[in-house]
């Protein structure tokens, strides 16, 4: 404010350091997740096989969404020129330059999926498209045109790889800001920013119809993209809150406070509502029309070993969000933010289950170790990687220009 | 004894004029209320101001909203005059969610509007009143009320120690805009 000079006594070269417990759990996480998926994949049962690969690409695809919304939050900030994220940046930078590894990974999961027909068997099996076939399906032939394998691949590869780049590009930006300082980075991170949101804005819709409504390939919904954004969305700004809220814990980011907790509380905020206001709208649509073609989609959600979740995900997704983070004391005071954050990082956990389980397998769905193992995994290769990049650089971006605005940020 | 109401304090500047509070309450002076042209982060805090009791209002507001939208869907698709659409319930509730949803953020907005208006005496045809006609524009501006503190000089020793530029004694609380 004002002419006033600014004396602050935080340590803007402060690193954090990766190692002891977080390291050690992270990696015994990893672990258990190769171990329990080691066992699924090698299983004489086909079933426990294909729960497997369901499980590999709800979390690969979890983990993708994660990053890329850590990627989608920078470049919100630098096109919007927000300055209050600017002292607890360098969190989704780290993940924005994780993404890569989180593409390629899921690629390999999709690839796998696809050749042995445990995912994507509902468009991509022997003889669906040929007309002399007994396996003739009239629906995905006429879909074939945007829906083959190789255009499929070609997609993934394409879609992944830019926002890979821009995402990667943003964290370099500033990374390299720190040792030159100026404009340049901030000017470059700008154009980049718009690329990347024009890019991820319009195509990600197409990337998650692919990777996940194909499931169900004689379904669609022009919602479903949206949907799917806004719960990666949501996830993403909540793994950015709960690190900032156990970084803190840890003695980190001093500079950070209640007020920036209480603004990504009311992105959570708002985006949760986002996310019930799109789930409605598809679903209201489909069940007032009544089309058998769409109402297939919840006609599976609706069988007994799917609707109480089908219902809990809602209630989780909405509800918590809602009547806690509506409360100012409650979204200033971290252990309920950080509470509010586990508990829908686990709703959405079981909206995509809901999402991927019914059109892969179907009714032998179940929840054990196969799918504790494989979360486990998971959250676990992204600790790892996120924090071990995190703990490579200063844990502010002390050159940014608009660093001072977010010391003093109040509202 | 002098018959002004109020002491204004008018400063160039927000710090100063955030010094000037701090100055105030060191001397036990009470504060009656500032006027700036912009927020200023942390002046609530620093006069004790209440917690606004508009959220109350839009609360109300909402719930009226949303009843009166529910109503008017009960009464017209299933009370007066049922009506079967595409085999559904006559009472299909997930239908009436955005209905009652509009008509709770409209009767909200309109609600918010008119309490805005109420709240700052802002009516169709009457002038606006402030307590310094430059309190909008580019002064920031420190009321205190004469009749609770009496000593008028040191308040003025005080505005003007603190950087005040203007230190004026206003014999009534408002001036028009007209």
């Amino acid at each position: 404010m004002g002419n006033h000079s600014h004396h602050h006594d935080y340590n803007f070269s402060e690193q954090f350091t990766f190692t002891g417990k977080a390291r050690a759990l992270s990696l015994v996480a990893v672990a258990v997740g190769i171990v329990a998926v080691a066992i699924g994949l090698l299983s004489s049962n086909h079933i426990i096989v294909e729960r497997t690969y369901a499980n590999l690409l709800l979390m690969g695809y979890y983990f993708t969404g994660v990053c890329a919304a850590g990627g989608c939050f920078l470049a919100l900030v630098f096109v919007t020129q927000a300055g209050w994220p600017s002292g607890l940046i360098r969190i989704p930078q780290a993940m924005a330059y994780v993404l890569p590894v989180a593409s390629l990974v899921l690629l390999v999961i999709i690839i796998g999926g696809l050749f042995s027909h445990n995912l994507y068997h509902h468009w991509f099996g022997e003889g669906l498209t040929d007309p002399n076939s007994p396996n003739y399906d009239a629906l995905i032939a006429g879909k074939s045109a945007f829906l083959n394998a190789p255009g499929f691949l070609f997609r993934q590869v394409a879609f992944m790889g830019a926002y890979s780049i821009c995402a990667w590009l943003l964290a370099r930006f500033s990374y390299r800001e720190d040792l030159e300082g100026g404009l340049n980075s901030y000017k470059k991170s700008f154009k980049v920013a718009a690329i990347f949101l024009v890019i991820f804005g319009f195509t990600s819709p197409i990337w998650i119809f692919d990777t996940i409504m194909s499931l169900e390939a004689h379904w669609f919904s022009t919602m479903f993209g949206w949907y799917n954004f806004a719960a990666i969305f949501v996830s993403g700004l909540c793994v950015i809150t709960l690190m900032v809220i156990l970084l803190k814990r840890a003695g980190y980011l001093n500079w950070v406070n209640e007020n920036h907790l209480h603004d990504l509380g009311k992105l959570i905020f708002g985006f949760s509502i986002f996310w019930t206001y799109v789930w409605f709208a598809q679903f209201m649509l489909t069940w007032y029309a009544n089309i058998p073609e769409e109402s297939v989609y919840f006609y599976k959600r609706w069988e007994p070993e799917y609707k109480p979740w089908f219902w809990l995900s809602v209630a989780i997704n909405f509800v918590v969000p809602v009547l806690v983070l509506v409360n100012r004391d409650y979204v200033r005071n971290p252990k309920v933010l950080g509470a509010v954050c586990v508990v829908l990082l686990l709703g959405h956990w079981l909206d995509f289950y809901i999402m991927v389980m019914p059109g892969t397998v179907e009714t032998h769905r179940g929840f054990g170790w196969i799918e504790i193992g494989t979360a486990l995994g998971f959250v676990g290769l992204f600790a790892f990687l996120v924090l071990n990049k995190l703990s490579k650089h200063a844990l502010v971006p002390s050159k940014h220009p608009f660093l001072e605005e977010s010391l003093h940020h109040q509202i | 004894m002098s018959n002004f109401k109020y002491i204004i304090g008018s400063f160039a500047d927000p710090d100063e004029l955030m010094d000037g509070i701090d100055r105030l309450q060191a001397n036990n002076v009470s504060i009656y209320d500032c006027f700036t042209p912009m927020p200023i982060h942390g002046i609530e805090a620093k006069l004790g101001v209440k917690p606004s009791r508009l959220p109350i209002a839009a609360f109300c507001f909402g719930l009226l909203g949303g009843t009166l939208g529910f109503s008017l869907l009960y009464y017209t698709m299933f009370y007066d005059w049922p009506m079967n659409i595409g085999g559904k319930p006559a009472l299909p509730l997930p239908d009436f969610v955005p209905v009652t949803f509009e008509c709770t953020i409209l009767i909200t907005a309109l609600g918010m509007v008119a309490t805005f208006f109420y709240r700052n005496h802002l009516f169709p045809g009457r002038a606006p009143r402030v307590m310094d006609l430059r309190a909008t524009d580019d002064r920031f501006i420190l009321a205190v009320d004469a009749n609770d503190n009496a000593d008028h000089l040191k308040i003025e020793t005080l505005l003007k120690e603190a950087g005040a530029v203007e230190v004026k004694y206003n014999e009534r609380k408002y001036v028009s805009y007209e």
